[in-house]
């Protein structure tokens, strides 16, 4: 789950981070009263889940209240990558002599925590990595001990900065490593880190990213920045196809049935399980097939559980026929999923002959399943037909509609 | 041969008397593993499937040598449940458990590590080596997974526990079957890797050739290529790689936890280009690894 | 909307055995049956075709006390 800027920045605050003075408000009159209050010079700074602001026109400079609120008003109503913001960060304007670069991440290779410093902040850092490695430092450090703020100074000391520099940045990096691992973070970023021509240093821009599943943990602090439970935080807002699909799937414990992405096309997917769902929706478009949504089913979900998505989907007006289709499964059983779909689709109203273009489950129980397709004249195959193949039938019965 | 178990590899579950793990040991029962316990704190003294439950691990390596584990318990307790089994000294372990914090899983793993504990998952279906034993849920019940993991030639490695049974399928129907296939878990961080594992296939007699399933996100696709042109492994290897569609859609998350492209490096493009220079064969659709290892095989 | 492809019927025997009832309403996974207000063992409809083949009802009766029907391997006519 990503932060927004102007929470990041009051999570860091808690760490001990230096930071501008800022205030986030979400109108161009209230940005005006926070213009009055910081600086004359203020940088304006549009509230979105997404990278490349600077570039899309989110983030302007302006030096008296009344251009504060000229401006506001523009970023408020510009979206960037799709999204609107939810505010704005009036933030002062700091003269910069210096960026830098850090980031704690989990390294899967490596099976750790890393450090990722740089003295050349403020650009993609890829791009440093490939342009100038001698400026980036890669610090790993153990998540089962304590942080020792030595590996900070390490990751700091690495591309070569000394001095009072390295106190204060190390300082930081250490107190961003705390936060990283007290808070279940996979990613803490601050970019650019800028120094001032007075020497102190702060924080300018910040991406922080806590683990789903660890936000129970952490109810205390999401709930004083203000982060609402059901802010699930993808990168684009939910359609209410995908809010319906998820309520299917949260209104019954057993198994999984949703974990839906809409998308333009008219064919339905009910396909699963995580891997088989990747492969199958793959297969639909490479067979020159329009996929209506990503979906997963599996651990075994209820017959009603699996009934209620199958219903939801094929009652979009844009899905024309739907596929049922998953790896051969194990835990999963055929029949029950048989089941669901075909009660799902007579409860919309349609006949499953007709709705259900092909039906490829294959594995635990799939005589039981068989029989009852074959009882409705569902168009099933088993596992001698691969996915790719189904997939293919499937998107050969979509043509001519 | 196999690699990591065979007939003679005893083990318990911990967590047995769950919903899921009762099932499983039932199956892994049919199929001839050797369960010979398992551990749920407070039920001492019952029984699953006619095999005995304890409230510690120790209770069982006090009076005898456990080959190996499956953790089968809440994401709540998995870390403890890990931690357990390698400080009694159990050498093999496969995590099931899905959803654990990132942060638990780099602490156990690293303790895996240090304790040299061979530790699979997690968020992973096991381990199957056809006709000799399998640790974990990966086939499921008896005759469907006697059908799609036949004994055979071929090493498996998957990042998807139900693509592991699609796989197997494919090579079985094609006559080369399974020598072991491990289902290595769909985390961000799992305890072994493609290039990990890599080594024990090479050192196996059995098995000709390797099948891969991967997924955009992470790096281990990259290890496994940097792996095969450094180390001198003469199995060839196809790969699979789903989630192409990811590509476009940077910053959402579909299928595991560890599946979500946020750089270039995470892409299916770029990941297949990798492979592809290493000599490793990148398959389109699942019927094509067959052919593609058939190709390949000396 | 009533079951489609389970039926369940119970022999009248079993109503006189409160035991077996309380057993049936207990160990069925799926919550098919439960006891009516008249103190009979009657079936839930809704979760009728959530049954999961399991036959630890039957296991647990006797002499076709009980008996699962699928309805799609019966007569098509």
């Amino acid at each position: 789950m990503r932060f927004y800027e102007y929470e990041a920045k009051e999570v860091l605050k808690k760490y001990s981070i230096p930071l501008p003075k800022s205030l986030f408000v979400k109108d161009s009159d209230s940005a005006f009263n926070a213009a009055q209050n910081l600086s004359t010079d203020v940088v304006i700074k549009s509230q979105v889940l997404s990278g490349g602001r600077m570039k899309a026109g989110g983030i302007d400079f302006a030096n008296s209240p009344e251009e504060v609120k000229e401006k506001s008003r523009i970023i408020l109503e510009l979206e960037i990558n799709g999204l609107l913001p939810v505010g704005i960060l009036i933030e002062e304007k700091k003269k910069i002599t210096q960026e830098y670069f850090a980031a704690v991440t989990y390294d899967g290779r490596a099976k750790k925590p890393v450090i990722i410093f740089s003295d050349m902040g403020g650009i993609d850092i890829e791009e440093v990595a490939n342009s100038h490695p001698e400026h980036l430092s890669r610090t790993h450090f153990s998540a089962a001990r304590p942080f020792s703020p030595f590996t900070a100074k390490n990751a700091v000391a690495a591309v070569g900065v000394t001095g009072r520099e390295l106190n204060q940045l190390s300082a930081i990096v250490t107190n961003l490593c705390n936060l990283f691992l007290e808070r279940d973070l996979t990613l803490a970023e601050i970019n650019p880190i800028g120094k001032l021509e007075d020497g102190s240093i702060i924080a300018l821009d910040c991406h922080l990213d806590m683990e789903s599943e660890a936000r129970n943990t952490h109810s205390a602090l999401l709930a004083e920045i203000g982060v609402p439970e059901e802010d699930n935080r993808q990168s684009r807002p939910p359609t209410q196809f995908e809010i319906d699909a998820a309520n299917v799937d949260a209104a019954d414990t057993r198994g999984v049935a949703g974990n839906l992405t809409e998308f333009d096309g008219n064919l339905g997917l009910i396909i699963g399980a995580g891997g088989g769902s990747l492969t199958l929706f793959d297969a639909v478009r490479a067979a020159g097939g329009k996929p209506a949504n990503y979906c997963e089913i599996g651990g075994n979900p209820s017959v009603a559980k699996a009934a209620n998505l199958t219903k939801l989907i094929c009652s979009q007006p844009k899905v024309d026929k739907v596929a049922v289709m998953m790896n051969v499964v194990s835990n999963t059983r055929v029949d029950i999923v048989a089941r669901g779909v075909i009660k799902g689709c007579i409860e919309a109203g349609f006949d499953p002959a007709e709705k259900i273009a092909i039906f490829r489950i294959p594995g635990s129980w799939e005589e039981e399943g068989f029989a009852l397709l074959e009882r409705y004249g569902v168009d099933y195959v088993d596992r001698s037909v691969s996915m790719h193949e189904a997939a293919q039938r499937a998107v050969e019965k979509m043509k001519g509609i | 041969m196999s690699i990591l178990i065979d007939e003679n590899t005893n083990f318990i579950i911990q967590g047995i008397t769950g919903r899921e793990a009762v099932t499983m040991a039932k199956e892994l029962l049919d199929y001839g593993s050797k369960l010979v316990g398992g551990v749920t704190p407070g039920r001492k003294g019952r029984e699953v499937h006619g095999v005995p439950v304890e409230d510690t691990v120790r209770a069982f390596t006090n009076s005898q040598s456990i080959g190996a584990s499956i953790i089968s318990v809440p994401p709540a307790f998995a870390a403890d449940a890990v931690n357990e089994a390698i400080e009694a000294g159990i050498k093999l372990l496969v995590v099931v458990t899905e959803r654990i914090p990132r942060k638990q899983v780099a602490q156990f793993v690293e303790y895996a590590q240090q304790e040299e504990v061979r530790l699979i998952g997690p968020n992973c279906l096991g381990i199957i080596s056809p006709g000799k034993s399998k640790l974990g849920g990966v086939g499921g019940a008896l005759e469907s997974c006697e059908q799609a993991f036949q004994p055979g030639s071929i090493g498996v490695m998957s990042r998807s526990g139900g693509m592991t049974t699609e796989i197997a399928n494919s090579l079985s129907e094609s006559g080369l079957g399974i020598s072991t296939a491990i289902s290595i878990g769909g985390d961000a961080i799992i305890g072994s890797t493609y290039a990990e594992l890599m080594p024990l296939f090479d050192a196996d007699p059995e098995t000709k050739g390797i099948a891969i399933y991967s997924e955009p996100g992470g790096r281990a696709e990259y290890e496994l290529a940097e792996y095969m042109e450094s180390s001198g492994s003469k199995l060839p290897v196809v790969a699979f790689m789903a989630g192409r569609f990811m590509d476009e859609m940077p910053g959402m998350r579909f299928g595991h936890a560890g599946t979500i492209v946020e750089g270039k490096a995470d892409t299916t493009s770029e990941k297949i280009a990798k492979l592809s220079d290493s000599g490793i064969a990148v398959a389109e659709k699942i019927e094509d690894i067959p052919v593609l290892l058939k190709q390949r095989i000396r | 909307m009533p079951a489609m492809f389970i039926s369940i019927a119970i022999e009248d025997s079993v109503h006189k055995d409160q035991e077996l009832c309380n057993r049936l309403v207990s160990m069925c996974p799926v919550d098919i049956f439960e006891i009516s207000e008249k103190s009979q063992l009657i079936t839930v409809e809704e979760n009728l075709d959530e049954c999961t083949l399991c036959n630890l009802c039957i296991e647990a009766s006797s002499d076709e006390q009980i008996k699962i029907e699928k309805l799609y391997r019966s007569d098509s006519n």
